[in-house]
């Protein structure tokens, strides 16, 4: 009898709820937080989700769960997860997660569906978020069987998480959250038609390798992917052992440190003029995780027109998009750069050859030495945001966790910021949402509580999805948010400077309303305000130092402040403008660019 | 204008038509035709996609198209003349008749129960169809007897009649 009972109770399983089911699928994929709002049709799932082990932060717009969930997966490397209710709930998903798809973002969003016999009807709150999500997500799927659950729940971890990352949502009718199953965990995950690159191959390794080897003016260039594969030591060995100079772009921020001599800092539109210069004089350039974005080629008849191309990269589709490669490699960065560290020493032992980099980086040297970032902090004058960024890397020592919103402030951020360690830089690259930042901030401080996290914000972006500070204030997620306000929607206002003929069309918001000092203490946080250079030292201490609600610093920045050097859009990245702080001959100098090398 | 015709075997769920069809116009890839049909297994379909060859990368939409995750798998079809014997040979076993011929392409036609078609199209898919017209099955009663003879007249002259 005894064993009996044994039997039964290991092959009779206990009924569940299709909602206790999701929270308990949610559980065993080890989330330990999910972002979201509740309402009608996602209620069923939030009643188990009060005594589940998950940790609930409760948002104050569903746009701000969305990005809190890519703040989370940037600071930690773990999916972010976040859930909404039908219709306008999930519909006010939609930008986190055409955000995450453009930045290969993983993350899993749950969203409460009309019951099943409604679908179709037009019923209240339904809104068809698997079709208006098709185009932005890795993979979505409405769940109309309650028993898919678990199943559903592993394949969305499994999929946001494996070969390019994304995001994923899975939608679940009211009724199949309410449905009565007996509980089955995830089976083994069984998706025919999804593919994840193996091992790269070896043999396209040695050709790199070979190519490496024989380059004289080499480049790597970083791409975001890098962050994802966690391969930041692999590429410091890689960088070190073949003597070559690396490129970060936006997304790649940090995955090499700013203060190496091989570090060129960022290329691109926005891009420091080394980094820009020796993609376009480079023989060789190694792509790793990165895609060729318009943003960094320029026009691209014109970009890097000497350069062959070894392009790196677990997506297949990414390979030849864009710019054709002599070589490609698909598969993981972490072994491909392993795999072209060890080839690169194989190379080097078979021939008895060192790579010859020493002019390559004796030309670098100097065009590190001739245009630099410039900008003037005049004494008294008006204050400059490049000026807070500096004094926040010196204060902090790089080792802030910075999060920028889009724009001139971001642009000025991964400028001026010396970033020292990967995950220590979030922002909307691809989509260049701006409002990101106080979310995705209040994301990361989740996932690194008691680290510093801050957020550089500008203030049209700030009042984009500011409500989050009550949600910090709550919740105790101390963030920094330091508003770099110039009243105006600055790099618009750039634009309309340099190609509408300073007609200002509707960019200017005032620099006084809202009052940011009022604002931060309605919502329950410090408010600082500061105007001046000599003040800002002070100032950055005392919101740094607040670690018990969230510090915004309200910086009252000079309105004409541009972001240079500057490739206009469409144009060839050699006919990049350094500036107003360079002289005539200076910018000539620049665009001739004297290559002894070549 | 080249053309490329592509064969993709999808999972038979719900959206994956839709799926597809938005991966065409999200990344502007022009397409001269879409067809859909069944095959052998219930729970594929494939779908066949003509493509303007110049204005559109072949490569890059066969990447595309096999990164969704209900995508089995992606071919592009090429008729090799000298598959054109061997298919006559499958057309003459199954009583198909050849009704079209182009360099690259046969039209068949098959009349015969759906077990004999089913193993019909299994043999030509090897070769790669590149679209499937079916009727389901039809039916007629043998002898004099129509089912005509007392069927109700239809009620098209409702005006009239009231």
């Amino acid at each position: 009898m005894l064993d009996g009972t044994k039997l039964n109770q290991k092959e009779q399983p206990v009924d569940v709820t299709g909602a206790q089911a999701l929270v308990r699928s949610l559980e065993e994929q080890g989330v330990e937080v999910v972002f979201g709002l509740p309402g009608g049709t996602i209620l069923p799932t939030y009643d188990p989700l009060r005594s589940s082990s998950l940790r609930h932060i409760l948002v104050r717009h569903e746009q701000g769960a969305g990005h809190a969930a890519e703040g989370y997966y940037w600071a930690t490397g773990r999916p972010g997860v976040c859930m909404a209710t039908s219709g306008p709930g999930a519909t006010n998903l939609v930008t986190a997660l055409a955000d995450a798809y453009m930045d290969s973002v993983p993350m899993v969003a749950i969203t409460g569906q009309v019951g099943r016999p409604l679908i179709g009807t037009d019923a209240f709150q339904e809104a068809d978020i698997t079709g208006i999500t098709l185009p932005i997500t890795k993979h979505n799927e409405l769940v109309t069987d309650p028993e898919r659950i678990p199943d559903a729940i592993a394949e969305a971890f499994h999929i946001a998480t494996t070969g390019r990352p994304g995001p994923v949502l899975i939608d679940v009718p009211k009724d199949v959250q309410q449905a009565t199953i007996p509980w089955k965990p995830a089976g083994p995950i069984s998706l025919p038609g999804y593919r994840i690159p193996g091992p790269p191959s070896r043999s396209a390794i040695t050709a790199a390798a070979r190519l490496l080897h024989g380059a004289r003016r080499p480049v790597l260039y970083v791409g975001g992917g890098v962050i994802k594969s966690n391969a930041s030591a692999e590429l410091l060995r890689l960088a070190e052992l073949a003597q070559a100079p690396v490129v970060t772009t936006l997304m790649a921020r940090g995955a090499f440190p700013d203060a190496h001599p091989l570090a060129l800092g960022m290329p691109g539109m926005h891009g420091m003029y080394p980094a820009v210069a020796a993609l376009q004089e480079a023989d060789l350039i190694i792509a790793l995780g990165a895609r060729f974005d318009d943003r960094v080629t320029g026009n691209l008849q014109y970009f890097a027109p000497h350069a062959q191309i070894v392009h790196a990269d677990i997506d297949p589709a990414e390979i030849g998009k864009i710019r054709r490669p002599d070589v490609a490699i698909l598969g993981d960065l972490k072994p491909t750069m392993t795999g072209l560290a060890e080839a690169l020493n194989a190379e080097v032992s078979a021939t008895g050859t060192q790579p010859d980099a020493a002019a390559w980086r004796a030309t670098l040297d100097s065009w590190k030495q001739q245009f630099p970032l410039r900008y003037s902090q005049e004494e008294g004058g008006p204050l400059k945001p490049q000026y807070v960024v500096e004094r926040l890397s010196a204060l902090t020592g790089g080792n802030a966790v910075v999060v920028a919103g889009v724009g001139q402030h971001q642009m000025h951020a991964t400028q001026h910021y010396s970033f020292t360690q990967p995950r220590s830089w979030i922002n909307s690259g691809g989509a260049g949402t701006m409002g990101f930042a106080v979310p995705a901030a209040m994301g990361a401080q989740v996932g690194r509580p008691g680290e510093l996290v801050v957020a550089i914000d500008g203030d049209g972006c700030f009042q984009m999805t500011a409500q989050e500070l009550a949600t910090c204030a709550i919740e105790g997620l101390p963030i920094k948010v330091l508003i770099f306000n110039n009243g105006v929607l600055g790099m618009i206002r750039q634009w309309q400077e340099l190609f509408y003929d300073e007609r200002y069309s509707h960019s200017e918001l005032g620099q006084a309303i809202p009052d940011y000092v009022k604002l931060a203490e309605a919502y329950g946080c410090y408010g600082l305000r500061c105007d001046s250079a000599d003040r800002v030292d002070e100032t950055l201490e005392k919101a740094l130092a607040a670690t018990d609600v969230p510090a915004v610093v309200d910086f009252r920045v000079h309105d004409r402040e541009g972001v240079f050097p500057m490739v206009a859009a469409g144009q060839s990245n050699d006919s990049i403008i350094l500036g107003p702080e360079f002289t005539a001959d200076e910018q000539a100098a620049a665009r001739r660019r004297d290559m002894e090398t070549r | 204008m080249t053309t490329h015709t592509l064969s993709v075997l999808v999972e038979n769920k719900p959206g994956v038509l839709a799926h597809v069809a938005g991966l065409f116009s999200r990344r502007a890839f022009n397409i001269s035709s879409l067809a859909v049909g069944p095959t052998a297994d219930a729970s594929v379909s494939r779908i066949t996609i003509v493509l303007d060859g110049d204005s559109t990368p072949v490569g890059q939409v066969m990447s595309q198209l096999d990164k969704l995750v209900r995508v089995l798998k992606v071919v592009e079809v090429k008729a090799e003349a000298g598959s054109r014997s061997q298919l006559l040979e499958v057309a003459q076993v199954f009583g198909a008749s050849v009704v079209d011929m182009s360099p690259t392409t046969l039209v068949l036609e098959a009349v015969s129960s759906p077990g004999k078609l089913d193993a019909l199209l299994a043999m030509l898919d090897t070769y790669g169809t590149c679209e499937i017209v079916r009727t389901g099955r039809i039916a007629i009663g043998r002898g004099a007897g129509a089912i005509t003879d007392d069927a109700p007249a239809a009620a098209d002259d409702e005006w009239t009649a009231a």
